[in-house]
């Protein structure tokens, strides 16, 4: 369980991360959805006792990470990009981040042993592609068998197997009654592998929601409606709180109202339709409609830009 | 493709280890074996330390007949037996400032924190472990080569001092001593300035550079602080003899303690507070 209340940080003038409040509950998947350079990272840190917040606090299992005796059976961290001397074998770097609990070795093969890493344990860090580092920094987070799961973006380089493996994982941690915050700028991801989401974007909260409440939220309640007589269902539809667009003629796009709603309206002046849809936003386009003006690089008017965190 | 929870056997761990001072030094201790560039830089350090010396043991015996008692007067067995040091003090210093310096330019600081986020556990881990491992490699060294220097020299009935000559044994193991607070002075400097090139720039310019620089100032102004400089005052621990304008081995040592003293103390407040 992670409590933020209030947290912010600021890098100088810059401000990484505003006010910002949530909570991540055990037993299922919080995704922590951002663009690149809203702050995700540095949340992340800040959890960790890796940077300190200007203001604001955040307790991972009731304390502040720094607090606890035994970290890693607390929390399981997957840092952003790669947190591995990369002069160092695998082995070694899991065995050494080990032996500050004394965990034994055993544990250290096992881990090895079901992240797949097993032929290249001996071979130094530096030689492993990003989604072998990826593996290896899940077998850091998994070595003292914690409560909590924090994970930057795990899904990060990793081939589809790997990503397949990765979203079960995380799925069986949190039916375990774990809690899991994994953080991610791929909203599709998010859409299979998370329940609840906080979404940030320039640092503040936008959204903290369940997936599906996020979508409707997003999406609003927008019903297509095509009729013969769209003119007169315009007019018998409209009222405080409705919308209607028209993109083409006989084709109406109703906000305010269910689908219900529009249809026995339609009915009792008998009007003929010829399709009535509830329009549901995927849930890329709810985060890019929600983010919009909340991302930090934009290259033109294509995708968000594939920039760094902001501050290292 | 079933969308039911996954069945995944995870193996379970039901430790509870607490972090302990102890642990993290195994685990620095681990690190540090772990890596090529501790078996070179302490290769190259042994080698130089043991090697230099009777090298030069070498050169001055075969040309003794050459020179003239003036310059015969000038040879003094203990610098020929402790030459080594000089030059092995650089790779010490290199390693002592990567040990830290390499953690923060891989990224590998932010899982040593993670797992140890006290902090300061993992900086006395790598100064207990790196100062302990420079030891034990320097003193056998030291040793070795103050007899190995003397069996040379010995051979042409020149230089010879014995072990037990009043300030040689202190000089000599004096050498290693001093080995091991240049590594522990690197280390804290690596730990300040976190970037090898700037740690070992730093640590080159306090060694290396100021000390000639100050023969620039009048000889008056040179005569009184240089024998205060960090290189100086650590240097009176393994010289056997004393000018007037050089601190005497206790003071000195104690003198360059304080340097790596001040140079942790800022090390461990700087760990503590600052961002990583």
């Amino acid at each position: 369980m992670i409590e933020a209340h209030g947290l912010t940080k600021y890098y100088g003038e810059t401000r990484a991360v505003d006010d910002l409040s949530f909570t991540v509950q055990p037993g299922i998947v919080t995704g922590f959805l951002g663009p690149n350079g809203s702050g995700k990272s540095t949340t992340m840190r800040l959890i960790l006792g890796l940077d300190a917040p200007t203001s604001g606090t955040v307790l991972v299992n009731g304390k502040h990470y720094r607090e606890h005796p035994a970290p890693l059976h607390e929390v399981g961290a997957l840092l952003e990009a790669r947190s591995v001397h990369t002069g160092r074998s695998a082995y070694n770097h899991l065995l050494a981040l080990a032996q500050t609990h004394g965990i034994p070795r055993r544990r250290v093969l096992e881990l090895i042993d079901l992240v797949g890493l097993h032929e290249v344990a001996r071979k130094r860090a530096g030689q492993f592609s990003l989604g072998m580092g990826q593996r290896l920094g899940i077998a850091t987070a998994l070595l003292g068998d914690p409560q909590t799961f924090l994970l930057d973006e795990p899904v990060n380089g990793l081939d589809p197997e790997g990503i397949h493996w990765i979203r079960n994982l995380l799925k069986a941690l949190a039916a375990e009654g774990r809690a899991v915050f994994v953080s991610s700028h791929l909203m599709s991801e998010m859409a299979l592998t998370a329940d609840h989401l906080i979404v940030i974007g320039r640092g503040r909260l936008i959204a903290d929601t369940s997936v599906d409440e996020f979508v409707r939220q997003a999406s609003g309640s927008l019903v297509r409606v095509r009729s013969p007589q769209a003119t007169k269902l315009r007019e018998l539809v409209l009222g405080p709180g409705v919308t209607v667009t028209s993109t083409e003629p006989l084709l109406l796009e109703i906000g305010g109202l269910t689908p219900e709603q529009v249809g026995e309206t339609a009915a009792a002046h008998g009007i003929v339709l010829h399709e009535l849809t509830p329009l549901q936003a995927s849930l890329e386009e709810a985060f890019m409609e929600l983010t919009r003006g909340d991302v930090e690089f934009r290259a033109g008017d294509v995708v968000p830009a594939e920039a760094e965190e902001a501050a290292a | 493709m079933s969308s039911t929870t996954p069945q995944l056997s995870l193996p379970r761990y039901s430790g509870t280890g607490r972090v302990t001072q102890a642990r993290v030094a195994l685990s620095e201790w681990t690190k540090l074996h772990s890596l090529r560039s501790t078996r070179w830089s302490l290769l190259v350090a042994t080698v130089l330390t043991i090697g230099l010396p009777m090298l030069f043991a070498a050169i001055v015996a075969s040309h003794w007949g050459h020179m003239s008692p003036r310059e015969r007067a000038n040879r003094q067995p203990l610098d020929v037996a402790l030459a080594g040091v000089n030059l092995s003090q650089l790779a010490i210093a290199v390693l002592g400032v990567l040990v830290i310096t390499g953690e923060y330019s891989t990224g590998m600081i932010r899982a040593s924190f993670t797992a140890v986020p006290k902090r300061l556990p993992v900086l006395w881990g790598k100064l207990g472990i790196y100062a302990a491992v420079t030891f034990l490699l320097m003193l056998p060294s030291v040793v070795i080569a103050f007899f190995g220097s003397q069996a040379i020299l010995g051979r042409h009935h020149i230089l010879q001092i014995s072990f037990t000559h009043p300030g040689v044994m202190r000089a000599v193991i004096g050498g290693a001593v001093y080995l091991v607070l240049i590594a522990v002075f690197a280390l804290a400097i690596g730990a300040i300035v976190r970037n090898t090139a700037g740690g070992i720039a730093t640590f080159a310019a306090i060694f290396f550079v100021i000390p000639p620089l100050l023969n620039i100032l009048p000889t008056s102004w040179n005569n009184a602080i240089s024998p205060y400089l960090p290189d100086a005052a650590g240097r009176s621990i393994f010289s056997l003899t004393h000018d007037a304008h050089s601190l005497a081995p206790w003071p000195g040592f104690a003198l360059f303690c304080g340097y790596a003293v001040v140079a942790v103390a800022a090390a461990a407040i700087l760990l503590v507070r600052r961002d990583t």
